[in-house]
C-alpha cells in the first residue's frame, strides 16, 4: 500500500527551518504489518538523512521512540501501519522542548524522576544466611504493575496537568514512586508520600485518565496514582491494594 | 573541546557498565559514565528470561554443575578458569541484586523463583534444573532499572547521550575517550586513570537480529583501531527463536516452561537433535536443528520458519508423556510470559495461547570481543599481558566464560558478576596508579575523520552499504558457513569498505542531532567488526559451537583448543584502503578444571 506520512519537523541549524513546520513524505510498498519505526526509517534511510528522531531497541522495550502519532502518544516501534490507515502524522511529544524534528529535550523530565527517590531503600540489617530478603509473592504482587515502566514519558507528555505546569512530577514520577512504595521490603515510603503530598505531587493530577490509555506497557497509571493519592491521606500504603489470588507452584 | 578528568571512566550504561560504576564509586573512585543512550534505553533492558544462580530455591543446585554447563555449552572453547568464578560469583550477584531491590518473582517461601532454561543441568547433564531466577518475562528490565537507580542513589555521574568515538592511548596505558555530545555535535575528552569499555555487541552486523539499532559495537571497533586484539570472533549466537522475519527474541524460557519446537508436519523434532533434553539443548544446537528442518522441507508451508507452541494442551501433553506431574493454564502462560505474549499480539496479530508462534534463528550475542581476564582487565596477547587502564566487561569483552556459545541468562551473569568485578579492580588500581598525560592533540585524528564523513558527496547511502553487510553476512556467515561463502562475504565488506570511504552521501551537515551522521559512523565500526568476524571464521577450519563449518563438520581439539586474536595491520585508527588484519593462534583455551576433574575434560557434547 501507499502511505502518506505527515511529520513536524524542526532544524535549530538552518534558517528557515528553525521554526516548526510540516512536511510530507511518500513511501510506497508499505506492508500493513510495517512498524512505523521501519518507516520513519526508509525516509529517513531513502528519502531524507536529516530527518531526527531516537530508536534503539524497535520492540517497546527500551523506551526511546515515544511520539505523537495520528494524535496519540505512542512508541514508533509499537504501533502498526493497519491500525493507523494510509495517512499518518508524526510529531514529537508534548510538553518537553522540541530540540530537532521528532526530538525532546527528557531532561526535565528524568529530573522529575530523581525527585521522587526511585531507588530501594532498605537499612535494616541483611539476612544472617547471607541469602535473599524473603517477600511472599502475594507481596511481590501488589506492586507487579508499576515495574514495568520504561520511562518512556508517553504518559507523561499525554497530560494536561504536565501540558499545564512543567513542575508538576508527573505520571511517569508517580509510577515509579508507586513501585517503591508498594514495596513491602522498602523502607522510605514516607518520605516518598511526603515528596508527593508537595502542590507539585500527586495532587496536580485531576484523574483525567490520559495516561493510562498513552502507556505502551499497559500499567493502570490513573489507578497507581489514585492508590498513592489514598496512601497519603491514609498515611499508610498498607491495605490499599487488594492482593489477587496468586497461584503457587510446586 | 571541552576537558573533564575522572578516576575512571564507564563507556556504555547498561547492566555491566552500571555495575562496574557502582562498585568503582564504592569503593571511593570518583566515576563519570559516559553513555550513547539514556542509560534505560540500554540493551540489558531486553533480556527477558532470567539470570542463572545456582541457589537451589527448588531442587538441589551447585555452582560446579552450573559451570560443567557452561564450559559443555561452550563446546570446551570456554577458559575453565572463568566459567568457575562466573558460576561461583553468580549466587552472590543475584542475591546482592535481591538486595538492591530487585523484583524477582517469589517461590511459595518468599525466595527467589526459578525456571528451566536450554543447557542448565543438574549433576554434570543428567536432567535440566531450575536455576534461571526471573522477574515475569522482564528480567533484563529489572536488572537495569535496579542498577541504575541504585547509581542515583549513590550519585554516579551520568553524561547522557554522548557518544565515545575514539580511545585515547599514552604511554603504553588507556588514558581515557573522545566523545561526541549529541545534542551539539562538540568534542568532549575524557581523561582518567582508568576506562571501562561495557558498549555490548554488534548483532547488526547480520540481517535478522534480535539486538537493538543501537547496537553496532563501537566500543570493540575504536579499541581495535588503536591496536587492541579482538579475540574469539568467530563465534557468534544465532538465538533459535527469533520472530518470523522480525528477529524479536521469542525468551528460551517460553521452552523453559514447556513449550516446544514443531515442524510442518508437528513433528516435536528436537527429539532427534537432543534425545535428552530436546528442546532445552544449548542454542546453536536448537539453531542447527531449525537450520537442518527447514533444508530438509520441513519449514511451516516449506518455508524457512517453525513452529514454538506454547499452547497449554501441547505443554501438558508433553509433560504427561514425559511422566511430570505438572500442568499449566492459559492463565500462568498469560502470567509467565506477559511481554511476550504482548510481543507476538502486537506484530503478528498470533496469540501464543492459542496457536503456535512462527519463529527462525535470529543473530543475537557475541561470544568474542576484547580480551580481559577475570577482573575485566583487557589483555593484549596470548600471555595474558595487561593494557594498563583499560577494562572492558559485558557483551563487548571476551573473558572467555562463553566459549564457543552462551548458555540462555549466562549473559546477565556475565554483567553483573564481572562488571562488579571490573569495578571493584578498577578502585583499587585508581589509588595507586598515577594519572598518565593526555596524547598530544588527542581529538585531531578522530576530527579530521568526521570532517571526512561529514563533507561526502559520493553516491553511496550508508543505508545501502549497511542493507549489503547485512545480507552478506547473514548468508555466508550465519548458522552454517562454507569457504568460498565466507570469502566472498569478506570480498563484498572490502568492496564496502572502499565506498564507505571514498563514495559516501550524507544528508546532514549539521552538529546537533546529526543522527545521519553518527549511524554513518556507526556502519564504519561495523564494517570492520564483520571483517573481523568472517576473516576469524574463515582462518578457524573446524566446527565448534556457534561456528559451524560445512567443509569442516567436525570439531579438532587436536589443533583448535586455541582462542583467535586478530589485530590490526594499522599505523592509524582511520587510515584509509583495505584493512589488513593479523591473526594468532597461540592463546590456549585454559583447562585448569579438567587438571583435576576429568569431568571437564572435552569430550563429545551430547545433549
Amino acid at each position: 500500500m501507499d502511505v502518506t506520512f505527515r511529520i513536524r519537523r524542526l532544524n535549530p541549524e538552518i534558517p528557515g527551518k528553525d521554526k516548526p513546520y510540516w512536511q510530507e513524505f511518500k513511501l510506497s510498498d508499505v506492508e500493513p504489518t510495517d512498524r512505523v519505526l521501519e518507516m520513519l526509517h526508509r525516509i529517513k534511510w531513502e528519502q531524507d538523512g536529516t530527518l531526527a528522531f531516537r530508536r534503539s531497541c524497535a520492540h517497546g522495550v527500551c523506551g526511546s521512540d515515544a511520539m505523537r502519532i495520528n494524535g496519540v502518544n505512542r512508541l514508533a516501534c509499537k504501533v502498526l501501519v493497519k491500525d493507523l490507515g494510509a495517512k499518518i502524522q508524526v510529531e514529537p511529544i508534548l510538553g518537553l522542548p522540541v530540540l530537532k524534528d521528532l526530538i525532546v529535550d527528557m531532561e526535565p523530565f528524568f529530573a522529575h524522576y530523581r525527585q521522587v527517590m526511585p531507588f530501594f531503600v532498605n537499612d535494616t540489617p541483611l539476612p544472617a544466611d547471607g541469602r535473599e530478603r524473603l517477600q511472599s509473592a502475594e507481596d511481590r504482587e501488589l506492586f507487579d504493575d508499576t515495574t514495568k515502566c520504561i520511562l518512556c514519558a508517553c504518559c507523561t507528555t499525554a497530560c494536561p496537568s504536565f501540558w499545564a505546569n512543567g513542575s508538576y512530577v508527573g505520571p511517569a514520577a508517580i509510577v515509579q514512586a508507586h513501585r517503591f512504595i508498594f514495596d513491602s521490603r522498602d523502607q522510605a515510603a514516607a518520605d516518598r508520600l511526603d515528596i508527593l503530598a508537595e502542590p507539585n505531587g500527586v495532587w496536580r493530577c485531576r484523574t483525567i485518565f490520559n495516561c493510562t490509555p498513552a502507556c505502551p506497557r499497559e500499567i493502570e497509571i490513573t489507578k497507581a496514582i489514585g492508590e498513592v493519592k489514598l496512601a497519603i491521606m491514609r498515611g499508610s500504603p498498607e491495605g490499599i491494594i487488594q492482593v489477587r489470588e496468586v497461584k503457587h507452584e510446586g | 573541546m571541552q576537558t573533564h578528568q575522572f578516576d575512571a571512566i564507564i563507556v556504555g550504561a547498561g547492566g555491566a557498565g552500571l555495575m562496574a560504576a557502582l562498585y568503582a564509586s564504592k569503593g571511593g573512585a570518583n566515576v563519570a559514565v559516559v553513555s550513547k543512550l539514556y542509560p534505560t534505553r540500554s540493551h540489558t533492558g531486553t533480556a527477558q528470561g532470567g539470570i542463572g544462580a545456582a541457589l537451589g530455591n527448588h531442587e538441589p543446585d551447585n555452582p560446579l554443575w552450573h559451570a560443567y554447563d557452561t564450559v559443555k555449552g561452550g563446546d570446551y572453547l570456554a577458559d575453565q578458569n572463568a566459567a568457575k568464578v562466573l558460576a561461583e560469583n553468580a549466587i552472590d550477584a543475584v542475591i546482592e541484586l535481591e538486595h538492591m531491590g530487585l523484583p524477582f518473582d517469589r517461590t511459595p517461601e518468599g525466595r527467589i523463583s526459578q525456571r528451566r532454561f536450554g543447557g542448565h543441568t543438574s549433576n554434570f547433564g543428567e536432567k535440566p534444573v531450575r536455576r534461571a531466577c526471573h522477574a515475569a518475562d522482564r528480567t533484563g528490565h529489572m536488572i537495569l532499572q535496579t542498577l541504575y537507580q541504585q547509581c542515583i542513589k549513590n550519585e554516579v555521574q551520568f553524561f547522557d547521550e554522548y557518544h565515545v568515538v575514539d580511545v585515547l592511548m599514552n604511554q603504553g596505558a588507556c588514558v581515557g575517550v573522545v566523545a561526541v555530545q549529541l545534542g551539539t555535535g562538540e568534542l568532549h575528552v575524557f581523561h582518567g586513570k582508568a576506562t571501562l569499555f561495557a558498549t555490548g555487541g554488534w548483532g547488526k552486523v547480520w540481517r535478522v537480529t534480535s539486538n537493538a539499532h543501537s547496537l553496532t559495537g563501537d566500543g570493540a571497533a575504536i579499541t581495535f583501531r588503536r591496536g587492541v586484539p579482538l579475540e574469539d570472533m568467530e563465534f557468534f549466537q544465532f538465538h533459535p527463536t527469533g520472530i518470523y522475519k522480525m528477529g524479536i527474541l521469542i525468551t528460551e524460557g517460553v521452552r523453559g516452561e514447556g513449550g516446544v519446537l514443531i515442524n510442518r508436519h508437528g513433528e516435536r523434532f528436537m527429539e532427534k537433535y537432543a534425545p535428552r533434553i530436546k528442546d532445552l539443548a544449548s542454542r546453536d544446537v536448537v539453531s542447527r536443528a531449525i537450520y537442518l528442518e527447514v533444508r530438509d522441507g520441513n519449514g511451516i508451508q516449506g518455508k524457512d520458519y517453525v513452529y514454538l507452541d506454547v499452547r497449554p494442551e501441547t505443554v501438558n501433553r508433553y509433560l504427561a508423556e514425559a511422566g511430570e506431574t505438572r500442568r499449566v493454564t492459559g492463565e500462568e502462560i498469560e502470567k509467565k510470559l506477559p511481554d511476550i505474549l504482548d510481543f507476538c499480539r502486537v506484530y503478528l496479530g498470533v496469540d501464543p495461547v492459542k496457536e503456535p508462534m512462527p519463529i527462525q534463528p535470529t543473530a543475537h550475542y557475541a561470544m568474542g570481543g576484547i580480551p580481559t581476564n577475570v577482573d575485566a582487565e583487557v589483555v593484549i596477547d596470548e600471555n595474558w599481558t595487561v593494557l594498563p587502564g583499560m577494562y572492558a566487561a559485558g557483551e563487548c569483552a571476551c573473558v572467555s566464560c562463553h566459549g564457543a556459545n552462551r548458555l540462555g541468562t549466562n549473559s546477565l551473569v556475565d554483567l553483573v558478576v564481572f562488571g562488579r568485578r571490573g569495578g571493584m579492580k578498577i578502585a583499587e588500581y585508581v589509588k595507586q596508579a598515577d594519572l598518565i598525560p593526555l596524547p598530544a592533540n588527542p581529538t585531531a585524528e578522530i576530527e579530521a575523520e568526521f570532517k571526512r564523513i561529514r563533507g561526502s558527496k559520493g553516491k553511496s547511502k550508508p543505508g545501502e552499504l549497511r542493507g549489503i553487510m547485512q545480507k552478506v553476512m547473514m548468508d555466508g556467515v550465519g548458522v552454517f558457513r562454507e569457504g568460498p561463502n565466507i570469502q566472498k562475504a569478506i570480498d563484498t565488506i572490502c568492496e564496502l569498505r572502499e565506498r564507505y570511504q571514498n563514495d559516501l552521501s550524507l544528508d546532514d551537515q549539521g552538529y546537533k542531532f546529526n543522527t545521519d551522521l553518527m549511524e554513518t559512523w556507526e556502519l564504519g565500526c561495523l564494517l570492520d567488526l564483520a571483517q573481523v568476524t568472517a576473516k576469524s571464521a574463515l582462518a578457524r577450519t573446524e566446527s565448534r559451537g556457534a561456528h559451524s563449518r560445512e567443509d569442516f563438520p567436525q570439531r579438532d581439539d587436536v589443533n583448535w583448543l586455541v582462542h583467535s586474536l586478530a589485530f590490526p595491520k594499522m599505523t592509524s585508527p582511520y587510515q584509509q584502503g583495505t584493512l589488513e588484519i593479523d591473526l594468532n593462534l597461540n592463546k590456549k583455551v585454559d583447562l585448569s578444571l579438567a587438571e583435576t576433574d576429568p569431568r571437564f575434560a572435552p569430550k563429545e557434547r551430547v545433549y
